[in-house]
């Protein structure tokens, strides 16, 4: 039996097709987001218009903060200055060290013609809060391309990296952390300069070594930072120390289990690192090219020159 | 007559939904520990409308939520407006069965349409190559269930009538 509703119940198209509509819809978004990058302006908006509702979540809690630090007691804080004091002694110290040995570094490279390290410039960054996705381990910044952040730049707190920008909407910005399984930093033991490439662990909260070889010098303890040779990451950051090495005669490479030096879903303040100066201007693509084209035209010149030689 | 909802009700007004749903995303979006564990805000007011408003919150509705959400998430685009579409109509279809049941019969309902909606999810992520991660994924939709008559409660208390008034 077939009912068709009277006109005056009409309530537009049935449920299933549209859900038709809306899957399909959502499916073509998914796959041009996934697949292309064509919808970025669209994300922009949209993240323009959850912001308020994101700024008034992350509220409560910075009020929370606020009124616990307005009842802290005064012994807590003159414990703290004296601490504090303590360590901003030490501090100076290091940092004239540091100056000294840049000086001396810097002095050493022109004597050996190197090129001049341009200093890494640092931006302070508040955390808003941590993606509410638990596939993917992202942190949100509250700079954004107003203030002039870049995808690509590394981010730091006061122990070491936590991550790298990865993309950028006006007020703030998406973090992609260590931990991230996709996230991969190229680091470097400090004990004996072996180099190596740390891609997250997912869920553990662990980095891992990949593709070390089963007689790799790596031991428990050995702490790792960046080696800077991807131009990316600023080198001698520190990145993490290794807490477990497997080695298993089955297979070709060591399992190495490092812990991250920074307090990745801990702290509140990071640091945007922007070293765009220190890059190499990226080859030309056309000319890469060219010169391909004018290879191949050279070699078959001189396979040319080779049959008229041998005639 | 429905059972179990023994007084008429003022019919609903707009800026109720409007103020539900932003306080949803607002729930949504605080910063918790763990999200595996927390029960999506934004599935279970949706669901808890077009159950109960079938003709006014639909498919429209939760496709437009759904593409905020991601967009406030930072994840891909498509994702989150895909399965809330997929909760909406699942909602809409059996929002006439679901009104027979008292209020535990009812969570059942929603516990089964929210572990839809997780699981489009958890498809389209896989699909796009990320990891499992770990069935402490089935919690979320489970509380959001077991929180059902708390926010029927709750929503339904702008549409109540004071006490004096029915009695007359």
């Amino acid at each position: 039996m077939d009912h068709t509703p009277p006109p005056f119940f009409k309530r537009g198209p049935a449920p299933l097709v549209r859900l038709f509509f809306f899957a399909s819809l959502s499916l073509a978004l998914l796959v041009i987001d996934a697949r292309f990058r064509y919808v970025d302006g669209l994300r922009t908006w949209l993240a323009l218009a959850a912001y308020p509702l994101q700024r008034a979540a992350t509220w409560p809690i910075d009020l929370a903060l606020s009124v616990g630090g307005y009842f802290s007691t005064q012994t807590n804080l003159i414990e703290e200055n004296e601490r504090l004091r303590a360590q901003a002694l030490a501090n100076v110290q290091d940092a004239q060290r540091y100056q000294a040995l840049q000086a001396e570094t810097a002095e050493l490279r022109r004597m050996i013609g190197a090129a001049e390290k341009l200093p890494v410039q640092a931006t302070l960054a508040e955390v808003l809060y941590l993606g509410r996705d638990p596939y993917a381990h992202k942190l949100f910044i509250d700079r954004g391309s107003v203030q002039d952040v870049r995808a690509g730049s590394p981010v730091s707190d006061d122990t070491g990296v936590i991550g790298q920008v990865t993309r950028v909407h006006p007020l703030l910005s998406e973090v992609t952390l260590l931990t991230n399984p996709d996230q991969a930093i190229p680091v470097q033991v400090v004990r004996n300069g072996l180099r190596a490439v740390a891609f997250g662990g997912g869920a553990s909260g662990m980095l891992e070594l990949r593709y070390m070889p089963a007689n790799a010098e790596v031991q428990n303890g050995d702490r790792l930072v960046t080696s800077g040779i991807d131009g990316t990451y600023p080198a001698g950051l520190p990145v993490a120390s290794v807490v477990r090495v497997e080695r298993d005669a089955e297979h070709s490479f060591a399992r190495v289990v490092c812990k991250p030096a920074a307090g990745i879903e801990r702290g509140r303040y990071v640091l945007i690192l922007t070293n765009e100066a220190a890059r190499p201007p990226r080859p030309d693509e056309t000319q890469a090219k060219e010169r391909r084209g004018e290879k191949t035209r050279r070699a078959k010149t001189k396979e040319k020159a080779a049959s008229d030689d041998s005639r | 007559m429905i059972p179990g909802s023994s007084q008429i009700l003022l019919p609903v007004r707009m800026s109720t939904i409007i103020g539900s749903f932003a306080l949803a995303l607002f729930l949504d979006f605080l910063p918790w520990r763990d999200l595996r564990l927390v029960p999506d805000f934004v599935a279970l007011v949706l669901a808890f409308w077009c159950v109960r408003q079938p003709r006014l919150v639909g498919l429209g509705v939760g496709w437009t939520l759904g593409l905020l959400t991601d967009a406030g998430n930072g994840v891909l685009l498509g994702q989150h407006a895909l399965a809330y579409s997929l909760l909406a109509f699942l909602s809409v279809w059996m929002s006439r069965r679901i009104l027979w049941f008292g209020p535990m019969l009812q969570s059942l309902h929603i516990a089964l349409i929210l572990l839809a909606t997780q699981a489009a999810v958890l498809l389209v992520r896989l699909a796009a190559g990320d990891q499992f991660p770990g069935w402490p994924i089935v919690v979320g939709p489970l509380g959001g269930a077991l929180l059902w008559p708390v926010v029927t409660w709750l929503l339904l208390l702008p549409q109540r009538r004071p006490e004096r008034e029915q009695t007359i």
